[in-house]
């Protein structure tokens, strides 16, 4: 066992894919003798070389279209995108392409790909480089949507995702990249996508959140706990899409209650999508309005402007206190 | 002096069987007006531009105080007091002899890091401190109606700066556009659709890529395996033309005759100012990790500013005493700026609520309530 941040956990998962399939490629912006703006993706070009650890010119859509030719033909790439602002300017090849080789070839052709990219607030940066816009990729079919939130499961998952059979969009939250540590384990660790995880178990009411707000959202939990005795179930989920919607079900048909912490922008993110999961599965079990804390329809304001944006730990708790209370 | 920007006829079709690469018959022009030591070159036939002293001390003041901007914009980003932003050290020269050669009326949409530029074109200092603290407010002064914001996302801005040119065309505005952007724009899908309308298009458009050698980390020869940048222009069937981007005199001759050219009706032109980052990329980047010392020196010692006052010297519109006079005036300016923005009004804390739509909407205006509310609860807890 060894004590690692983020950026650490997710280098390790790197290596360890790249020694056991040698098809895994990395290609990206500055990942090579850089290692990448983060660092992620230190010391791969010294030990894997340049043919296995591209730094391509600056172009987006350059990487990920070239990374789908790879993908066809039996390699494995892991593309970065060097922020999630400029993961734009690949889209087109992710809805266009990536997600619809299967289909169009009728399973001939896939596309196992994985695209990393930091994602979301909280480093004071410039523009473009805090969005959370896990909704746009989430809402293209044959496209999954993976969001550690902790070093552990962001370097389980992300072996997860280099392995799976599909585009995989990893969305990295740069916050959390040296925030804090976690024990990993020595042997390579495999999380299965698609699975929301139960942090804790609790009976009166459901906390949900992914990425950078699990930290919030944890804090949250812990303080009403103390406070007011309360039993709080908290849920990672982990997996944007294809989302565990019987995860989610189940817990609020326990608890009756539930608030969703969500960074991205209020409307038509993945708290509305949970909402709906619950309207589907789980509405005659409420006992209260679901709440969501999020972001605003907003751009993320800039460095000195940007805490006015991010949900704060004050207003997650007072939502659950309200949900509680209700 | 002269400025070759010719694109010598291709080579005709190619014969069955010889596609080797090595059958170029393309000639780039280079420009330079100065050499290092800042004499006139005497090869260059045409001599200096036409510039007036004003004009000079105007570029050459221009250049100094985006220098010394970007001294204490490091200083301040390393205080706290501002976010991440591009040094442009060793690149004035790019960014200020355009906006010399360029009329009030033209537009400057450049990418984020030509702030001498954008000084020089009437952006007020203590502006440009405000937006690089996050105040978007910054991006607004008198004067900088045709100056288009900062552009991050690389090669974007380019196509605007073709739409933009149209727009000049079509309304019959005797009004150009300059575009600046770096070595690693060629790259994106972007630049290869601007170069190709405003060439469709004969667009009134001059774009000034500033070859700095790095994108980040990567280097120009890794970035695109063409021997120059300038030559992409010939694909599109544009002049495309190399200056030294460290002598003030051939970028501006260039842009210049550039711009004459597009008013004219003749269309865009492509500039390849080669020059250098003598900085880190941003101040969140560590250029140690990929470049030598030895290159940044050799660098140093093509510093555009010193070039350009030896010249100004030489031809007797310079000295000691004008130096030390101005070095105390910018000094004076950046301190009363540095002032400004730290007394700089109490924005409104939901201004960012403000300019998402022109028209008010009820669904972002719960959600401002809600800010607010928030916002007095947790000042009133605290
Ligand atoms: C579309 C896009 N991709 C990536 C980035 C991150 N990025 C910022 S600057 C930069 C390098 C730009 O190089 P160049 O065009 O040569 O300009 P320079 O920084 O040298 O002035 C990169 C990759 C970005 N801003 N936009
Ligand atoms: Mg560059």
């Amino acid at each position: 066992m060894s004590k690692l941040n983020m950026v650490q956990a997710i280098n390790l998962a790197l290596h360890e894919e790249m020694a056991r399939d040698q098809n895994v490629v990395c290609l990206g912006q500055d990942i090579g003798v850089d290692g990448g703006v983060f660092r992620v993706t230190e010391g791969l070009l010294a030990k894997f070389g340049a043919e296995r650890v591209l730094d391509t010119p600056l172009a987006e859509s350059g990487i990920l279209g070239s990374a789908i030719g790879m993908a066809i033909a039996g390699l494995r790439p892991v593309a970065e995108m060097q922020f999630s602002g400029f993961a734009y300017l690949m889209l087109g090849q992710l809805e266009g392409n990536a997600a619809r080789y299967r289909a169009r070839s009728q399973g001939r052709f896939t596309c196992p790909l994985v695209v990393r990219m930091p994602y979301g607030g909280g480093v004071r940066a410039l523009e473009h480089h805090s969005e959370s816009h896990e909704a746009t990729f989430a809402h293209v079919p044959g496209v999954k949507v993976v969001m550690p939130s902790a070093p552990g499961n962001a370097r389980a998952l992300l072996a997860a995702a280099i392995r799976d059979p599909d585009p995989v969009v990893f969305m990295e939250p740069k916050r959390s990249y040296r925030a804090f540590r976690e024990e990993v384990s020595d042997e390579p660790e495999v999380m299965e996508i698609g699975r929301a995880q139960v942090l804790r178990e609790g009976s009166d009411l459901t906390v949900i959140s992914w990425g950078a707000m699990m930290r919030p959202a944890l804090q949250a939990v812990g303080e009403i706990e103390e406070q007011r005795g309360a039993s709080l179930e908290l849920i990672d989920l982990l997996t944007i899409s294809p989302m565990d919607g019987e995860t989610i079900a189940a817990s609020v048909r326990k608890t009756g209650r539930c608030v969703i912490v969500q960074e991205a922008p209020f409307s038509l993110g993945p708290a509305s999508e949970i909402i709906a999961t619950i309207n589907d599965k789980a509405l005659l079990h409420l006992e209260a309005p679901v709440k969501r804390i999020t972001g605003y329809d907003l751009t993320v304001p800039y460095f000195s402007r940007e805490d006015m944006y991010l949900p704060s730990p004050g207003r997650v708790r007072r939502a659950i206190e309200e949900t509680l209370d209700f | 002096m002269s400025v070759d920007s010719a694109c010598p006829a291709a080579g005709g079709p190619i014969p069955p069987g010889r596609l080797e690469l090595a059958d170029h018959t393309f000639h780039i022009g280079h420009l330079q007006v100065l050499d290092e030591n800042g004499a006139l070159i005497a090869k260059d036939a045409g001599g200096a531009p036409d510039l007036n002293p004003d004009q000079l001390i105007r570029l050459y003041r221009g250049m100094v105080l985006a220098r010394a901007v970007d001294d204490r914009l490091l200083k301040l980003q390393r205080q706290g007091r501002i976010g991440t932003f591009a040094p442009a050290t060793g690149q004035e020269a790019v960014s200020c002899a355009p906006v010399v050669a360029m009329r009030p009326e033209d537009w400057f949409v450049g990418s984020f890091r030509e702030l001498g530029g954008r000084l020089l074109r009437g952006e007020p200092i203590d502006r440009s401190f405000l937006y690089y603290n996050g105040h978007e407010e910054g991006n607004t002064f008198d004067g900088g109606e045709r100056t288009l914001p900062v552009a991050v996302i690389i090669a974007c801005q380019m196509l605007h700066a073709v739409g933009i040119a149209y727009a000049m065309k079509l309304k019959g505005e005797d009004a150009a556009v300059v575009c600046f952007f770096g070595d690693g724009a060629t790259s994106e899908g972007d630049f290869h659709e601007a170069m190709n309308f405003a060439a469709v298009w004969q667009a009134p458009v001059v774009f000034v890529c500033a070859n700095n050698h790095w994108a980040i980390s990567l280097p120009r020869e890794k970035q695109t395996r063409s021997r120059t940048l300038a030559q992409k222009a010939i694909a599109y069937e544009m002049p495309g033309l190399q200056v030294d981007g460290n002598d003030a005199l051939a970028v501006y001759q260039a842009v210049h005759e550039a711009l004459a050219r597009a008013r004219a009706g003749g269309g865009p032109t492509f500039i390849e100012a080669v020059t250098y980052r003598l900085r880190m990329h941003t101040t969140a980047d560590d250029p140690k990790r990929y470049r030598t010392e030895e290159e940044v020196k050799a660098w140093e010692r093509r510093d555009p500013i010193p070039r350009l006052r030896k010249y100004l010297a030489a031809r007797g519109v310079w000295n000691d005493e004008m130096q030390v006079n101005l070095d105390e005036e910018i000094r004076k300016e950046i301190e009363e700026a540095v002032k400004k923005f730290e007394e700089a009004e109490d924005f409104k804390p939901d201004a960012p609520f403000d300019h998402v739509f022109g028209i008010p909407h009820p669904r972002l205006e719960e959600q401002r309530a809600d800010f607010l509310a928030n916002l007095s609860r947790e000042q009133g807890h605290e």
